[in-house]
């Protein structure tokens, strides 16, 4: 982690974006969107997550590319559990009544 | 001929501090992995046991030893035990405890107090686990497949699963240490490149360790939350999918068998160049496969669940990946046996443990690929097949690799030598015992023996003859280094600081290390692995 | 020290890798059974405050604002800024926690703990729109339960953390020069914040259009 001090500024702007955007994803979930309502609700998530990932956890900041390289890593992993299961989930019914 | 106690006139982390509150209260890596030698030997004593009452019904086609939900126990707490108690913390925390901070030239791991942690987490879990046991143990296998185990199973699963939850901390903290440690502390002058090929094995383990670990915690907490509240997750009567437990489990369990194999890779990769007197062939090779088994490792778990229920497309998937993780595996065995072609081949035990790790891997493997195959699998899954595929790679491999490692590196721990002559003997009585043991085992399970069962058709009988003998023959081979490293501790042979005439920094300094590791810390100016520039010793070391 | 420093800080790194994958877990389980059973998911999502859940997301937000400003306090060397943001931290956790008491009260009092007294009739009654079985909407409680309870827990051991971290503070220990427990503590803090921010759409977003 790097010694870059952020201004106090930015913070509180990063914490209006996030506020904003909680505001935002628990009203668009009363409007129907058919199946993009996950869809935008997990995109919000995420661009609040990376927001406190690159602002308040320094990620941005960072010098060391190895930071990156563990959460992009986990981030991974995670995918890979998820989607070899989903492969298995999602194929079950095909051949089957 | 005894040689003078250890309390000779240089100070170093043995005789550094007496007492048991200078062991318990340690940070010191050495003495920490002889702290978890200790733990896991006893448990591999324990998980043996069981091992020995199971051959010992075996023996007869009927049910007569034990009952049969008695049976069922026995191999459950043999399968947790060695599994979790001894094979998963093994060589990491014994060999890579001690090693890895003098292999990268450092004093001690990035977080001392972190590695006596693991070490106690280790213990309560391991207490639990005893009373479990103590108390009758579960009876749902080793891998705890519900609803079984959830729904039905009246035998203590909480708490094994518990015991194993609070084990797997013990191995994400190890396994947490080391990476930092790797990344960080390395001598000036220790580039990756330059690193032993022990400590890429360790890395990749810890990498395995690191994200596979806690899916199994969750898991087990989902079994415990499941029974104890009646939940109904895993339970098919009530909507739930059994199969997820499965996936969520072997998600983590397929790597596990990497975490146990992968060190074993690594000490087979320090005693190869050393008793070839040869640099290793194709280093970069042999790193990289390091790597690609823990990465490839973690796509193949469903092939433990071929004729569980999942789909047939996933199925070919997951066959496919199967065989694609053999291969960094292969490269090793290729580049091993390269490295000894041509090399002046000197037979001491560790090098005799390091071959047989090379031939009985390759055969466990090999049977790995039979398995990956749907068809086959089919007939041979849940049966003898299995167990012998697994307890080739498993303790002709691990196993193997743990021992030879422990030879290998014992002047280093202790000081001393052990006597080579018992040394060679012992490793030949386990080379034997293991093949008469699990050899017979593959023809019984293609003939159709099934696993985990308590009494079998008359016609296999003397094929489990034969495996149960074997099984008596290596326990006599496990016993005899338990007896004379002992010995050797008062009565070996003093050991300098190179008896191999090995390179690594772990060499370079005394036998065994001052509790700094080094007098000053060292700056690395050559390659791994120059064995053209040391010296072969003068003569083969031999306890008097 | 800054190599102590830099070990101190991919080592919680990592260990927050490791968190990902042990949430990650329930994340597979609440994945496939969502995909099963939407319906029951929809329904029981329905069931549980939206409000709450959006102020505790707002709480949790807060705090992590704290937590950026607390470290940044930490490097100037400011104590009592530091101290100050600490305890409110720890205001706003145990504010979350409070709010998430207050739901789980109110599903127990609804009988919808998963267990011997669970029932999802009033839910079945409530959305005649929406056709769901009792058994699976309670897959999606012991869900909600088991993951909320598992985020919970984090968020006790993390108030844990910053009693020890505001003691500590107020005893002058941090300075500019040294203040990793506060750095890594913080991270711990807001990765317990992001785990929320994906469970909040998840548990209680499913579905919320508006019902023919």
């Amino acid at each position: 982690m790097s010694e870059h001090i952020s201004s106090s500024k930015l913070y509180v702007g990063i914490w209006a974006t996030l506020m904003v955007l909680t505001v935002l994803t628990a009203s668009v979930a009363f409007i129907d969107l058919g199946p993009f309502n996950t869809v935008v609700a997990l995109v919000i998530a995420t661009c609040k997550a990376l927001l406190v990932v690159l602002f308040f956890m320094h990620v941005k900041y960072a010098s060391e590319k190895l930071t990156k390289m563990v959460i992009i890593s986990a981030v991974f992993w995670l995918l890979i559990l998820l989607f070899l299961s989903l492969a298995d989930y999602s194929t079950r019914a095909i051949g089957h009544a | 001929m005894a040689s003078p106690a250890i309390t000779a006139e240089r100070e170093h982390y043995l005789n550094t501090d007496y007492g048991i509150r200078s062991w318990l209260f340690t940070t010191d890596h050495k003495r920490i992995a002889l702290l978890y030698l200790v733990t896991i030997t006893l448990f591999f004593f324990i998980g043996g046991f069981f091992a020995l009452l199971i051959r010992l019904e075996l023996l007869t086609p009927a049910g007569d030893l034990v009952q049969a939900d008695t049976y069922n126990k026995l191999f459950t707490m043999h399968g947790q035990v060695m599994v979790f108690f001894f094979l998963i913390p093994s060589i990491p925390a014994v060999l890579g405890n001690f090693l890895i901070p003098m292999m990268v030239g450092a004093k001690d791991l990035a977080f001392p107090r972190i590695n006596l942690l693991s070490w106690y987490v280790l213990v309560v879990a391991g207490i639990l686990m005893l009373h479990c046991i103590i108390t009758g143990g579960a009876d749902t296998g080793w891998t705890f497949y519900t609803p079984f185990s959830t729904a039905f199973s009246n035998t203590k699963v909480i708490e094994a699963g518990l015991a194993i939850f609070i084990a797997g901390f013990s191995s994400i903290l190890t396994g947490l240490n080391f990476v930092v440690t790797i990344h960080r502390m390395r001598a000036p002058g220790l580039t990756w490149s330059r690193l032993p090929l022990f400590v890429w094995s360790m890395y990749a383990t810890s990498i395995i360790q690191l994200l596979g670990t806690p899916v199994l915690a969750i898991t087990l907490l989902l079994v415990v939350f499941e029974r104890a509240f009646n939940l109904g997750i895993f339970d098919p009567t009530r909507g739930g999918d059994p199969l997820l437990f499965q996936h969520l489990f072997w998600f983590y369990s397929h790597p596990a068998v990497y975490i146990m194999i992968l060190p074993s890779m690594g000490v087979v990769s320090e005693i190869i160049p050393c008793f070839s007197r040869k640099r290793v062939f194709g280093y970069s090779a042999v790193a990289l496969s390091s790597i690609a088994i823990a990465v490839f490792g973690f796509l193949v778990w469903a092939h433990h669940m071929f004729v569980a229920g999942i789909s047939l497309y996933s199925a070919m998937i997951f066959s496919i990946l199967s065989y694609l993780v053999a291969v960094p595996s292969a490269i090793k065995v290729f580049n091993w046996t390269a490295t000894m072609f041509k090399g002046s081949l000197r037979f001491n035990t560790p090098m005799l443990y390091a071959v047989g790790f090379i031939g009985l891997f390759t055969m466990g493997g090999l049977t790995g690929l039979f398995l990956a195959a749907l068809g086959i699998d089919v007939h041979v899954t849940d049966t003898y097949f299995v167990i012998a595929h697994f307890h080739y790679i498993m303790v002709g491999g691990a196993v193997m690799g743990y021992l030879g490692g422990l030879h290998y590196w014992w002047p280093k721990i202790s000081g001393r030598m052990y006597p080579e002559w018992l040394g060679k003997f012992a490793a030949l009585t386990v080379f034997l015992g293991f093949n008469l043991t699990f050899f017979p085992q593959f023809i019984l399970g293609y003939l159709g023996m099934p696993r985990r069962y308590w009494q079998y058709p008359p016609e296999f009988q003397v094929l489990n003859v034969f495996s149960t003998a074997g099984s008596t023959i290596l326990a006599v081979g496990y016993v005899l280094p338990m007896i004379y490293f002992l010995w050797s501790m008062r009565y070996g042979k003093v050991a300098d600081a190179n008896p191999w005439g090995a390179a690594g920094l772990e060499w370079k300094t005394a036998s065994p290390p001052p509790t700094s590791n080094f007098e000053e810390t060292p700056v690395v100016t050559w390659e791994a692995y120059n064995y053209d520039e040391i010296p072969a010793p003068e003569e083969v070391p031999v306890a008097g | 020290m800054e190599q102590q420093r830099n070990a101190a800080s991919l080592g919680m790194w990592v260990f927050l890798g490791t968190e990902i994958m042990f949430f990650g877990g329930m994340f597979l389980a609440y994945l496939v059974y969502r995909y099963w059973y939407y319906n029951e998911f929809a329904a029981g999502s329905r069931s549980i405050d939206v409000v709450l859940g959006t102020v505790n997301t707002a709480v949790l937000i807060c705090s992590s604002l704290t937590v950026a400003l607390g470290v940044k306090a930490a490097q100037l060397g400011k104590r009592k800024t530091l101290v100050t943001l600490l305890l409110v931290t720890i205001l706003f956790g145990l504010a979350f926690l409070g709010i998430k008491g207050k739901e789980w009260y109110d599903k127990f009092e609804e009988h919808h703990v998963p267990g011997t007294s669970f029932s999802a009739q009033d839910i079945i009654d409530k959305y005649p729109q929406i056709p769901i079985e009792p058994a699976p909407t309670q897959i999606y409680f012991s869900l909600y339960f088991a993951m909320t309870g598992l985020h919970a827990l984090h968020m006790i051991i993390g108030i844990g953390i910053f009693c020890f971290l505001t003691y500590y503070a107020w005893k002058g220990r941090y300075t500019p020069e040294y203040h990793t427990p506060i750095e890594i503590g913080g991270l711990y803090w807001h990765f317990v914040d992001i785990v929320w921010i994906y469970l909040f759409p998840l548990l209680y977003l499913i579905d919320r259009k508006p019902l023919k």
